[in-house]
């Protein structure tokens, strides 16, 4: 009985955390549209529900009701684990991350490599639905994130490095509270420049989304994906966005502090102040977006292990020393 | 108590069942997938016992990377085509010998480590240092890495590079006629190197040189 007690408490817990996250994918995904059309003089989607605010649950439901198709030539298990393992892995993530000093599901010790191990599993659910699909585009567009993600994740370990030097701890929380007297925006200001353009190839985006390129791959790994699991592989893509954007907030913008300690302030609940910084992120990720044109794949390869790489490993030896030379390294 | 023994035996059914699937399937893909649900498996278990570090980095290193590459190998190679035969046909049965010695190898080898493990502890002295509980197991593992076996960490990381180059150097080939793009010219251009203005006569007209 106290067993079940404590796993209904739990699946509770889990059920108040994960009912938003899905609702604010499909709120991100109407800002996403808006942000994108008000770049390009567009009104873009307003007209189910207020400023159009409904539109996602209209596609949702559309989707829903669509068929489900699977190609007969392909390997039917993958296909339909694929959608499965890209939602699960953007959904398990949310675990850790702290939305006040209290208010977080899984306060680990190693919060932030679990973050990065969660988003480094993330390009399994694209290969498996590229492999499986058994066709020549989803096929180069899951070779093609493959490789994508992999090369950009490297960069991404690195900025995580210089962070954790100034913290000490490899707890998300720790790092917040690590940041109460200076955002590490400031001190680390490159490696956050870095690290948001590393986000926006981890995650797919314009202008990195190669291994999705309609103009050349049709509609990249998710061609031969219909209904339903077309619509997980979608929410999956935009919950991962979300996850960077909170790690970005975590790591550089101070998560759920204020930015400000004084009166006024201090009464918004920290949750508003993590989410306010989510949504800004959100923006300019969607900004990039609307105006910066799509890479060539070796650009795009260049500049990872050419450019970000090198970068980072120096900026790293930049702030060991400066920390060292100046006593300041984190001991507990 | 119980339940941390249910999800022990549950995630050691997995590891050893999906091991097992890693040579018994047809389908290559299907045994780098087995593989993983392997890694991940154990990663658990490494959580599970308290090395949450180990866990991560194996997940992270061995998951996210290395079987990732796997992967892109096995399907870039095509040998998702050819058909992975278990104990049946000649070609396979020559090498089992050869697994079986190896793998008795291992095993005699991980029975030496449990068997000193588990008689002589005091042998073992770094177990004092890990079992301190007031710091956490990413500290006590780097302040161990970085100071007893800074040379063992650094010959390991040699390794690594030479692995690296070796690699770099077998595979590489020098291509003529690639033309490769510069940053550096395209941005320096001037007006006066891209751009000529000619006179064009009627009728004549002109010839350009490239």
């Amino acid at each position: 009985m106290e067993y079940l007690s404590i796993v209904f408490q739990e699946v509770y817990k889990i059920l108040f955390l994960l009912v938003p996250v899905l609702v604010s994918v499909a709120m991100i995904v109407w800002l996403d549209r808006r942000v994108w059309a008000f770049v390009q003089k567009r009104q873009g989607p307003n007209v189910v529900g207020p400023f159009g605010l409904l539109q996602s649950l209209a596609d949702a439901l559309k989707y829903i009701f669509k068929e489900i198709i699977i190609p007969s030539s392909s390997n039917k298990v993958i296909f339909i684990l694929a959608p499965i393992v890209t939602m699960t892995l953007a959904l398990i993530a949310w675990a850790v991350i702290p939305f006040s000093a209290t208010q977080v599901l899984a306060d680990i010790n190693v919060g932030i490599l679990y973050l990065f191990a969660v988003s480094s599993l993330g390009v399994y659910g694209i290969i498996m639905g590229g492999w499986a699909s058994n066709s020549k585009y989803p096929f180069l567009g899951a070779i093609r994130s493959a490789a994508q993600m992999v090369s950009y994740e490297v960069s991404i370990g690195v900025i995580i490095i210089n962070v954790l030097l100034c913290v000490g701890s490899l707890n998300l929380n720790d790092i917040v509270i690590a940041q109460q007297n200076m955002w590490f925006v400031i001190p680390l200001f490159p490696m956050f420049v870095i690290f948001f353009i590393s986000a926006l190839a981890e995650t797919n985006r314009p202008p990195f989304d190669l291994p999705e390129a309609e103009a050349e791959l049709v509609a990249g790994y998710q061609t031969e994906y219909s209904g339903m699991m077309y619509a997980m592989f979608w929410l999956g893509e935009y919950a991962n966005i979300l996850l960077m954007c909170a790690m970005g907030a975590i790591l550089f913008l101070g998560g759920w502090m204020s930015p400000i300690d004084v009166y006024p302030f201090t009464l918004i609940p920290n949750a508003i102040w993590l989410i306010l910084k989510i949504l800004l992120l959100f923006i300019l990720f969607a900004l990039v977006k609307a105006i910066v044109p799509r890479y060539r794949y070796d650009q795009l390869m260049k500049l990872g292990w050419k450019v970000f790489l090198p970068l980072s490993l120096i900026w790293v030896v930049l702030t060991a020393s400066y920390l060292f030379y100046f006593n300041l390294l984190p001991v507990n | 108590m119980i339940a941390h023994a249910i999800f022990f035996y549950t995630f050691s059914l997995i590891a050893i069942v999906s091991a097992i699937m890693v040579t018994a399937s047809k389908n290559t893909v299907h045994s780098v997938f087995f593989l993983i649900l392997d890694f991940i498996s154990i990663s658990c278990l490494f959580i599970m016992i308290g090395a949450e570090f180990l866990g991560m980095i194996m997940l992270i290193v061995y998951v996210g990377a290395v079987a990732v590459l796997f992967l892109f190998v096995v399907m870039m190679l095509n040998v998702a085509q050819q058909k992975n035969q278990w104990f049946a046909g000649q070609q396979s049965s020559r090498h089992i010998p050869v697994g079986l010695i190896i793998s008795m190898l291992i095993f005699f080898e991980i029975i030496i480590v449990i068997g000193g493990w588990k008689y002589k502890p005091e042998i073992f002295d770094i177990n004092n240092s890990i079992n301190q509980t007031s710091i956490s197991n990413t500290h006590s593992l780097g302040q161990i890495l970085y100071t007893d076996y800074i040379h063992v960490f650094q010959i390991s990381g040699m390794i690594l590079l030479v692995a690296m180059v070796g690699a770099i150097v077998l595979t590489f080939r020098q291509r003529s006629g690639v033309k490769r793009q510069s940053y550096i010219k395209q941005i320096s251009r001037e007006r006066a190197q891209g751009v000529e203005v000619l006179e064009v006569q009627s009728n004549k007209g002109v010839k350009i040189d490239d």
